[in-house]
């Protein structure tokens, strides 16, 4: 019985523990992210932005939140009921099950395995499927086109990703984020977004974008002109999953950046008053940067027509980014600075 | 080599950059939002919100019952029943203003010879129910007391323009 305990009960608890742990801070942040972005383009436009519910408008997320809980979930008569419920839950499973590989400090991660990208890369490459079951389980030609629309834009860029990453792994030489992020440690010159690297820095950034159907190629919420996109049919809660989702997605995003270029949990700076800050939080701070440039970027340009998203796509960024891995590849020859296999 | 230029503003990012540049320095700029409840933006002494029937100084009211306003109405949302009083002056038994018809155009107010019918300088009138926009003599009248500071204050403003 003794053993039982030791060997499945209290390793589970642990793991259940690390969920709720790194779950519920993230949820926190997808909240306050809704209201940071509201404050932030508000800003940007010369509003206040919200400001009534609660002091400076903090309560607006519990307040949105509230409303979507006890508003009715419509099922449309059409729709394949168990898919269209399956689809939002889907999204945001794995917009959470990502989190599991993510570094947030020196050993602070719930599963530090080997292949961390290669998980990373697979779980947002399934969240496309999400999106499909979305568009085909409303059976709406206007949701089924949104999520054509929608998943062919995240495969797209999730090929210039692929790339970009690689740079990236060629130069560290393993895929565990830890070490990724431990090739950086150091200070802000070690950095890989400080580096050759610099215009791979700029395409992940600008794909990261994509991905998460994010402005200017948010194509799914362009309501007006295209008949928002594979979320037309949802409402409630079902909806609220999608945004959850979709924002868990953005720091996800801006998480990977943070480890692929900008160092991780690493202070910037290798010396006192930096070094004092844990890195958790050196970690959050860094997220915290990226997701700015997200909403800034949201606020400054217009949206891209599909055609010009998949121009740049397949046309600039894939080229781009294939160039800088055989630069890459036989810089690192050229010069014998192959890192050995497993990492520095 | 305009070619060259373009290509090369395209992949430095130059044009992006501008712009991001815009709404950085747009992000501390003062903000234009008026709290409304709390704020309000200034309003004209012409500003034409909920109507009042004014009164003299004395109490008398001052509309005759000449009808010029319900004529001139175009959405015919004023409504005059009148009938001689005991002391033998003509007075309206009836004045009925259907808000919900309104279209706060002011020509009643321009066609009333004695400045009775105003429409005066609040606009936070709104009501739960249809029923509450439509305004009889007593509320009009009503209105008129509470409102005449500033209504005269209005109308002595606009006066030099008449």
């Amino acid at each position: 019985m003794a053993d039982f305990l030791n060997i499945y009960v209290l390793p589970a608890a642990w793991i259940v523990g690390g969920v709720i742990l790194i779950v519920v801070p993230i949820l926190l942040s997808v909240a306050y992210l809704t209201l940071a972005e509201r404050k932030v383009i508000g800003w940007m436009q010369l509003r206040k932005g919200p400001n009534v519910v609660g002091p400076f408008g903090l309560l607006q997320p519990i307040a949105d939140g509230l409303k979507l809980f006890f508003k009715e979930t419509i099922i449309p008569s059409g729709a394949n009921r168990v898919l269209f419920i399956l689809a939002p839950v889907v999204t945001f499973v794995l917009s959470l099950a990502a989190w599991a590989v993510i570094p947030f400090g020196a050993g602070i991660v719930l599963s530090d395995i080997n292949v961390g990208f290669l998980y990373l890369f697979a779980i947002s490459s399934l969240g496309v499927y999400g999106i499909i079951i979305a568009g085909w389980a409303s059976n709406s030609k206007y949701a089924f086109l949104g999520a054509l629309r929608s998943a062919a834009q995240m495969v797209s860029y999730e090929v210039s990703i692929g790339f970009v990453i690689i740079t990236v792994l060629l130069s560290v030489g393993s895929l565990n984020l830890s070490k990724i992020v431990m090739a950086q440690a150091g200070g802000i010159h070690h950095w890989f977004a400080f580096s050759p690297l610099l215009p791979m820095f700029v395409v992940f950034f600008i794909s990261a974008l994509a991905e998460t159907n994010r402005a200017p190629f948010d194509l799914p919420e362009a309501e007006a002109e295209l008949v928002s996109g594979y979320n037309v049919e949802y409402s409630a809660m079902t909806f609220a999953m999608f945004f959850l989702g979709e924002y868990a997605n953005m720091i996800l995003m801006s998480g990977m950046t943070s480890i692929l270029f900008l160092g991780g949990w690493t202070s910037p700076l290798p010396f006192a008053p930096f070094t004092w800050l844990p890195g958790p939080l050196w970690f959050a701070l860094k997220i915290a940067a990226v997701l700015f440039v997200f909403l800034w970027v949201r606020a400054t340009f217009p949206r891209y027509r599909y055609d010009q998203l998949m121009r740049l796509g397949w046309k600039v960024f894939i080229p781009l980014s294939l160039l800088w891995v055989v630069l890459t590849a036989g810089w690192l020859l050229i010069f014998d600075k192959v890192p050995p296999a497993g990492g520095v | 080599m305009a070619n060259l230029d373009r290509t090369a503003r395209s992949f430095l990012l130059s044009e992006l950059a501008q712009g991001m540049s815009l709404t950085l320095r747009t992000l501390f700029r003062r903000k234009y939002t008026l709290n409304y409840p709390y704020e309000k933006g200034p309003l004209s002494p012409r500003f034409r919100g909920e109507h009042v029937l004014r009164r003299y100084p004395n109490g008398e009211e001052r509309c005759i019952a000449c009808k010029l306003c319900e004529a001139i109405c175009p959405a015919q949302a004023i409504t005059i029943e009148a009938e001689p009083r005991e002391d033998g002056s003509r007075r309206t038994t009836r004045y009925d203003i259907d808000m919900t018809k309104c279209i706060y155009c002011g020509y009643c107010q321009e066609a009333c010879p004695v400045d009775a019918i105003v429409e005066g300088p609040n606009f936070e009138f709104a009501a739960e129910t249809r029923e509450e926009l439509f305004y009889n003599k007593a509320k009009l009248l009503a209105n008129g007391d509470r409102w005449e500071p500033e209504i005269a204050a209005n109308i002595a403003l606009d006066a030099p323009y008449r």
